[in-house]
């Protein structure tokens, strides 16, 4: 029996017991608790995992809520038919939510869900059909191969078997390629579309799951209470929602549910509590989740489960196989081929022209160094090859083909692949998994396919090429650290094994020595030299003149955003140009 | 619909579009100087316009509970935090601003609350007892989280708004209020009927905005605040400290939160979650200038203070829902106009 197998099995058995046992009132909340459940385990993923954050879910649920009361109260439709309906309009709605705000920065998704939440509200409460605020009562309960669930515990089964497999899906989603993109978000997602990863659309995707879920359980809710009106799905439930995936911990899919649990339990003591205290009635337990929240925030960040689990859980290890079909590669091109064409490019910011009209070539086999004082534009130069800033003038072609009007994730596709000079790395994700991010575009798993766990087979080819990338680079012995626990020497080669893993024409690397120390430096050289006789194709930027002599075959030197230089190394040492860039002229 | 209705729905919109424009002008400051999204901005409304209406009654506003509470705990919080960096120098500047000031504000409310003091010493009393508010909810809950992400500070946005509005509940009860207009006077102009009411919000509204844009461009205190809305870094560099800055930030909001919450008694009834609707409606004007610019926030939140009343006339059920949609196309435009601009989110 694997470890961690007994303590969910025992979980399992209390749960099928648990309705046998408790009394009613606690079956009923147990209910609740798994509706809540299945919201806030989207918002996890979504705000924990993805980092998006939306105060309008509970609006979902109404929306799932409502579509099956006005349906089946006043046409006679099925509940069975209702559930895709509300869903389908849920996700028409997410969508069209997510167009606007998911391309802006990060506060105006808030924002707009804010806003959308209480819209939805009133239109709840005055669209004539609905009941207004007295709602919607009478709806006829669900019925499963003729038994009607009518009881508490009936639905107790029904309830919970659809929190486990949110659980399953959203745990099989995030240890997948698709999911791996989600983890990616966060951190700008410069890097992610840097390695082919469409972000709009990987936020839109868990935005819309999170949607369908929360309009899961207000289909749910409405045939368990078989009435709605509009306040369970108001502003106030959307915050008690997302207060469960940060109590819970967010970072966490248990988060989700312990989070439900806690503020499920509280609210219900605090409402039976406060009352007494106060000697009125009201919702006076808003206070306490206020400051409770805010206590939270400033001391506990992370939320409960990530707190208990650091001391008491390991790691969870990815299984990388010890053999498996190799990931499709790419042709190499032949010696000698003109891989990179940079004609007259140009970049100005504003007044200031950090490149100006600089050209180079770049042969296939050789390694290029592009090297220059700080300052000297060499950065600019490399974001404008790899499609994070656009040109002012001039074309850059790979392979005979524009690529400077394309986007960063059209490039890598084409086999150009990138380091960045500040690592980019997701710190707590392990080292493997850094690097099949790399591989994101040899692979095609889809969400739907990853939620359902039907991409083990490739899911193991492309955890081999990462172990086989790392391999290549010296890190074999670290697959499963946690990249942010690396020294940045390692931080380094682990960004080029990932780069690798994207079966690059060319490699791109940004100034990959910068803050080494000696030994960091010479290994980097190493595995340079390496990669020079397995005739790879580098783009070496750099301001360490030492470390790219013994390295390259040719040097373009850069001062302040003009080529003063270019030939090979010796040549380039000893232009009286080059020497005053560097050292300064004698006046 | 005639042009007499049409102006006079024109007046309504642009006196309510008044206050939300104060309200906007005060988030946009919060949030460039601190980068948080000031959800209860509408609770200081309601704080500072329910005590105006208790003292009309007669009744010593609850909120001084609240004022009580508070300043208690940021005094022990401060006092503590000197303490351990052996700061103890620092600690009778705390009393003298956590404790003797509130401690005024306090007595001087229960001492005039049930003499019926004039007019302006109820105003006077009611926005004095919301602006120590600001500075205390900055220190208790926003400044040890000064480096946290926007995200993150919104969320605890959101968490204050509800724990204030839950006290507005507990010290103000459930029931609405609303008070005599300063003025009675009313002037025919033409088709309308102008209110003394209506010139007090309007001549508020205006001086507010020369008194702010004065100490923005004039005084020092408000060139620090620019600077450090346009560089934290920077400013603390040069000697200006973020936590000052935002003290002072807070305080300006709460100021003018309670000036528009004692100005709109007049006009409408308030119940004690009413803030959060004006807050928010102020919070949309202010995203039409990107939550950045101070004469776009003014523009959207007269928008959405004409959208609201042409709203309320057509379909007046569905007002708030028309408000809100305002967003929908206020965001669309920001975004096909923005170009990729990501904020760095920071490990956690």
């Amino acid at each position: 029996m694997k470890r961690g197998t007994l303590p969910v099995l025992v979980g399992a058995l209390v749960l099928v017991a648990a309705p046998f046992l408790m009394p009613s009132y606690y079956i009923t909340l147990a209910n609740y608790i798994g509706l809540a459940s299945i919201v806030s385990l989207g918002l996890v993923l979504i705000t924990g995992i993805g980092g998006l954050t939306s105060f309008g879910q509970a609006a979902f649920v109404g929306i799932g809520a409502y579509a099956s009361a006005y349906l089946t109260t006043v046409h006679g439709v099925s509940p069975w038919l209702t559930l895709p309906i509300g869903l389908a309009l849920t996700a028409v709605v997410t969508l069209l939510l997510g167009l606007i705000t998911l391309r802006l920065s990060g506060h105006y998704l808030p924002i707009g869900t804010i806003a959308w939440s209480i819209s939805l509200f009133y239109v709840f409460a005055n669209l004539e059909g609905l009941g207004g605020y007295n709602g919607i009562s009478g709806l006829p309960p669900l019925s499963i191969g003729g038994r009607e669930l009518n009881s508490g515990r009936d639905f107790y089964f029904l309830i919970w078997i659809l929190v486990f497999a949110t659980l399953v899906t959203v745990h099989n989603l995030l240890d997948s390629r698709p999911g791996r993109a989600v983890r990616s978000l966060r951190g700008g997602g410069v890097m992610a579309e840097s390695f082919g990863v469409n972000t709009a659309r990987v936020k839109m995707a868990i935005f819309l799951y999170a949607g369908l879920l929360a309009a899961l359980s207000g289909w749910l809710y409405a045939h368990f209470v078989r009435f709605v009106n509009p306040t369970p799905f108001g502003f106030g439930a959307s915050i008690e929602y997302l207060f469960m995936a940060v109590v819970g911990g967010a970072s966490s899919i248990w988060g989700g549910i312990v989070g439900a649990v806690i503020l499920t339990m509280l609210k219900q003591w605090l409402q039976d509590l406060m009352p007494r205290l106060l000697g009125r009635t009201g919702q006076f337990e808003i206070i306490v989740f206020g400051i409770l929240m805010v206590l939270l925030f400033q001391y506990a960040r992370q939320g409960v489960v990530p707190l208990v689990a650091r001391r008491f859980l390991k790691r969870r290890r990815v299984s990388v196989p010890e053999q498996a079909a190799a990931l499709d590669a790419r042709p190499q091109p032949d010696r000698g081929e003109l891989l990179l064409e940079v004609r007259a490019a140009r970049k100005a910011f504003g007044g200031l022209v950090a490149v100006d009209d600089v050209s180079f070539e770049l042969m296939a086999g050789e390694i290029l160094g592009l090297i220059g004082p700080n300052g000297a534009g060499k950065s600019t130069m490399f974001n404008l090859i790899t499609g994070v800033l656009p040109s002012s003038g001039g074309q850059i072609l790979f392979r005979g083909e524009r690529i400077d009007i394309r986007m960063s994730r059209e490039i890598v596709s084409r086999g150009v692949a990138r380091t960045f000079q500040h690592v980019h790395l997701r710190p707590a994700m392990s080292v493997i998994e850094n690097v099949a991010i790399g591989a994101h575009l040899r692979t095609r798993t889809g969400f739907v396919s990853a939620a359902l766990r039907m991409d083990r087979k490739e899911e193991a080819r492309l955890l081999f090429e990462a172990r086989r990338q790392l391999e290549r680079v010296g890190l074999g012995g670290h697959l499963h650290d946690a990249a942010g626990s690396l020294p940045l020497g390692q931080q380094r080669l682990l960004e080029i094994a990932r780069a690798l893993a994207a079966d690059p024409v060319l490699l791109l690397l940004d100034e990959p020595a910068a803050g080494l120390r000696y030994q960091e430096k010479q290994a980097l050289a190493e595995l340079l030299k390496k990669l020079k006789a397995e005739s790879m194709t580098v783009l070496l930027v750099e301001h360490d003149m030492d470390f790219v002599m013994g390295l390259v075959d040719r040097l373009v030197v850069m001062d302040f955003g003009r080529k003063i230089a270019g030939g090979l190394p010796r040549e380039v040492q000893n232009d009286p140009v080059v020497v005053e860039a560097y050292l300064g002229g004698v006046e | 619909m005639n042009g007499q209705i049409a102006l006079l729905l024109i007046q309504d919109g642009i006196v309510n579009g008044a206050i939300y424009a104060l309200l906007a002008l005060a988030i946009v400051l919060v949030f460039a100087v601190t980068r948080v999204l000031f959800v209860p901005q509408g609770e200081f409304v309601t704080f500072g316009a329910l005590s105006l209406a208790a003292f009309q009654l007669g009744r010593t506003p609850g909120i001084v509970w609240l004022l009580g509470g508070s300043a208690l705990v940021v005094t022990i919080v401060e006092v503590i935090s000197a303490l351990r960096a052996r700061r103890a120098s620092r600690i009778p500047r705390i009393v003298g601003f956590y404790v003797a000031i509130p401690a005024v504000i306090i007595g001087l409310t229960i001492w005039l609350a049930p003499k019926n003091p004039p007019l302006l010493a109820q105003i006077a009393l009611s926005i004095a007892l919301v602006v120590p508010l600001g500075p205390i909810t900055y220190r208790l809950v926003f400044q040890p989280l000064a480096n946290a992400s926007v995200l993150v500070l919104l969320i605890v946005s959101v968490a204050v708004h509800f724990a204030l509005q839950g006290f507005g509940l507990v010290f103000f009860g459930a029931e609405g209020f609303r008070v005599a207009p300063f003025s009675e006077a009313r002037w025919e102009l033409g088709a309308i009927t102008v209110t003394g009411q209506t010139l007090w919000v309007l001549g508020a509204s205006v001086a507010l905005m020369v008194l702010l844009l004065l100490f923005f461009e004039r005084t020092l205190l408000g060139k620090a605040l620019r600077a450090t809305a346009v560089n934290r870094v920077g400013a603390r560099l040069v000697g200006i400290s973020a936590s000052a800055a935002g003290t002072l930030a807070f305080t300006v909001a709460a100021l003018i939160g309670a000036v528009s919450g004692v100005l709109i008694i007049a006009l409408t009834t308030l119940y004690y979650d009413s803030g959060f609707l004006i807050g928010l409606k102020g919070f949309v004007g202010s995203v039409v200038g990107a939550v950045v610019s101070y004469p776009l926030a003014v523009v959207g939140a007269l928008l959405v203070g004409l959208f609201e009343s042409f709203g309320s006339f057509w379909h007046s059920a569905y007002k708030e829902a028309i408000v809100f949609s305002l967003l929908i196309p206020v965001l669309l435009w920001r975004s096909l106009r923005s170009f990729h601009m990501e904020e760095e989110e920071e490990e956690e």
